[in-house]
């Protein structure tokens, strides 16, 4: 079974984002790892880029597929997870902990169109 | 299998000096390279492979052996159509009358090509219900993006620059979106309903006066028939934009419906897949595109025409409204030679056999493997179908365990994790060739390996056992490959 954290905000397309202030940190789901299968690259934006909630942010390549990374919440990305360029693996080994980009929120509002932990496991049981 | 040669590159085996070849006196015999232009001169002998003939034989014979194609074996690669070549096609296309050509020879030396270079044309607009076709383009994403700019300035000749948007199923072909991208175009996604066809709420949600053409592949990568097309093709068209018609499952429609009719403006065929020429590894294909009529000027040069007095002239450069040239030439032709003659020897009405064949091998491997097989989707199939893996996988038994075990009952392993709209996608199509005999045997193995998934899985997921190389690792090859060869020697 895959795993979900309570206090996390998850979207339909498989993303998470922790909140820390007005920061957002997000990342793929364990569940989205599992789907995908070893993760062999991660694309990510720049530091400064603006993203949009729902809109493509970057790509993650499995031996499998390439999928589209949509973020949840919209704002400025404040930091990278530059580890993952090197080992990209690591969001197999725990998806939770390595989140891949660091957004200063322009809008938290937007949390509210996302799921919560129990939600979001009967989003994923039903998929 | 000798594979003893195998695994090492021919320059490996190479021993200074050793020759299997003695070359004959050379026109050229007494220049030396102080007769040439200094700075066309290289530095240094080039690093070439110095080998005895039988080394030579060997080494290639053995590769050649660890390969496997449509001549060694069943060949079910979705969405692909590795339908069997027949040998006849290879013998045409060999002729020493169309090999020996020059693209840049007069038309009036060459006007049997230019005739079968025309007739095809003819032919693929019978088949299509279209009014013209350009050969031009080499492949099928080649024809995509070819039609696409067709379609960009058609637009833009109308003086309407706002329509920069293609609409694309979600479970369309990767090529779709990457086409439209390469064409300066902004790709917007249409979602599937649940039976696997559009959804055509979320279609009419995403028109407007911004939309170029709606992309669509009929039957669909979930070998489904759209059989929402009349009324998907009338709101496009109502919008202002264009249908594009994806050919790469143009089979199953042979003999049966025609694009043309289901009111698309224009589209691509896959020669190599549809028509039967060896495709598989990088080429080489051929994409023609067709359009409607009034779309006729767009398309691209050389062009090959037929003149008042019956003989066949070529139109270069860029005329009119035409793009003018889309690459080198002519495309493939000796692909265009194989479908010309695919063509023919099946004769209209063995062609209209092709797609109901299909179609009728595709279902009944369907039916005969879903009581082991999970059918995401159930509803007849045309030429293809996707199971979405084992149905029971409570050994943890993936799709591409099913896949590689194939490989060691003597099968190509399906097309595997596409589409994406399922996890564990398992995609099959027999096409139209194979024999009753050659299904079920396949339909036995199917079996087999879904009960070793139960009774042995540890077998299944060390496969494949009797191939020269086994499970291959897939992180390590996309992550670290080797694409050079290093001299290591001083």
């Amino acid at each position: 079974m895959s795993k979900v954290l309570e206090g996390l905000y998850y979207s339909e397309s498989h993303e998470y984002v922790r909140i820390d202030g007005q920061y957002g940190y997000v990342g793929i789901t364990d569940y989205a790892q599992n789907a995908l299968g070893n993760v062999v690259y991660v694309d990510m934006p720049d530091v400064d880029d603006d993203v949009e909630a729902g809109a493509e942010f970057g790509a993650v390549e499995s031996v499998k597929a390439a999928s589209d990374l949509n973020s949840p919440v919209s704002g400025t990305v404040v930091e990278v997870n530059e580890a993952l360029a090197d080992q990209p693996e690591l969001l197999n080994a725990d998806a939770y902990a390595n989140w891949i980009i660091k957004v200063e929120m322009s809008n938290p509002d937007e949390l509210n169109d996302l799921m919560d932990a129990a939600a979001y496991e009967a989003f994923c049981a039903n998929h | 299998m000798n594979n003893k040669l195998y695994g090492k590159l021919i320059i490996e085996l190479s021993h200074p000096g050793r020759k299997g070849y003695s070359l004959p006196h050379s026109e050229y015999e007494g220049y030396t390279p102080a007769d040439l232009p200094a700075n066309l001169l290289r530095g240094k002998a080039p690093e070439l492979p110095e080998c005895d003939e039988p080394t030579v034989v060997r080494h290639y014979t053995n590769h050649s052996a660890n390969n496997f194609g449509v001549n060694n074996g069943f060949y079910p690669l979705g969405s692909c159509t590795m339908k069997y070549n027949p040998v006849i096609n290879e013998e045409v296309a060999a002729m020493q009358q169309f090999a020996g050509l020059h693209p840049l020879q007069p038309a009036e030396t060459c006007q049997g090509a230019l005739r079968i270079y025309h007739e095809l044309q003819s032919m693929l607009a019978a088949i299509t219900g279209l009014s013209q076709f350009t050969l031009n383009p080499c492949a099928g994403a080649h024809g995509e993006l070819t039609g696409l700019m067709v379609i960009r300035a058609y637009h833009q000749s109308r003086g309407d620059d706002r329509r920069t948007k293609v609409l694309i199923p979600d479970s369309a072909h990767g090529t779709n979106p990457a086409s439209a991208a390469v064409c300066g175009l902004e790709v917007v996604e249409v979602k599937s309903q649940a039976d696997g066809t559009v959804d055509v709420d979320d279609l009419k949600s995403k028109l407007d006066e911004g939309v170029a053409c709606m992309m669509m592949t009929n039957p669909n990568t979930l070998g489904l028939f759209e059989h929402n097309i009349p009324e998907i093709q009338t709101l496009v068209h109502q919008c202002g934009g264009l249908m594009y018609y994806d050919g790469a499952n143009l089979n199953p429609m042979l003999g049966v419906c025609r694009p043309g009719d289901m009111g698309f403006d224009v589209m691509h065929i896959n020669l190599h897949k549809t028509f039967s020429t060896p495709h598989g590894g990088g080429g080489p294909g051929s994409g023609p595109v067709g359009v409607r009529a009034g779309l006729e000027p767009f398309l691209p040069t050389p062009r090959v025409v037929k003149d008042a007095d019956g003989t066949f002239s070529v139109k270069t450069g860029r005329y009119e409204q035409s793009l003018g040239s889309i690459g080198q030439f002519f495309g493939n032709y000796a692909v265009v030679l194989r479908a010309y003659a695919y063509i023919l020897t099946m004769g209209r009405e063995n062609l209209g056999l092709v797609g109901p064949l299909a179609t009728l091998n595709a279902n009944y491997i369907k039916e005969q493997l879903r009581d082991d097989y999970l059918l995401p989707i159930d509803s007849p199939c045309m030429h293809e179908f996707v199971f979405d893996g084992l149905r029971d996988k409570s050994q943890g038994v993936t799709t591409m365990d099913v896949a590689k075990r194939l490989l060691d009952y003597g099968y190509h392993a399906p097309t595997i994790y596409f589409p994406l709209l399922f996890h564990e996608s398992l995609m099959i199509e027999p096409t139209e060739n194979e024999s009753k005999e050659t299904i079920d045997g396949f339909i036995e193995v199917m079996h087999s390996i879904a009960r070793e998934a139960q009774t042995n899985p540890d077998e299944v997921k060390g496969a494949p056992h009797s191939t020269p190389i086994g499970r291959v690792d897939d992180v390590l090859a996309a992550k670290n490959p080797v694409l050079t060869w290093k001299h290591t020697q001083a």
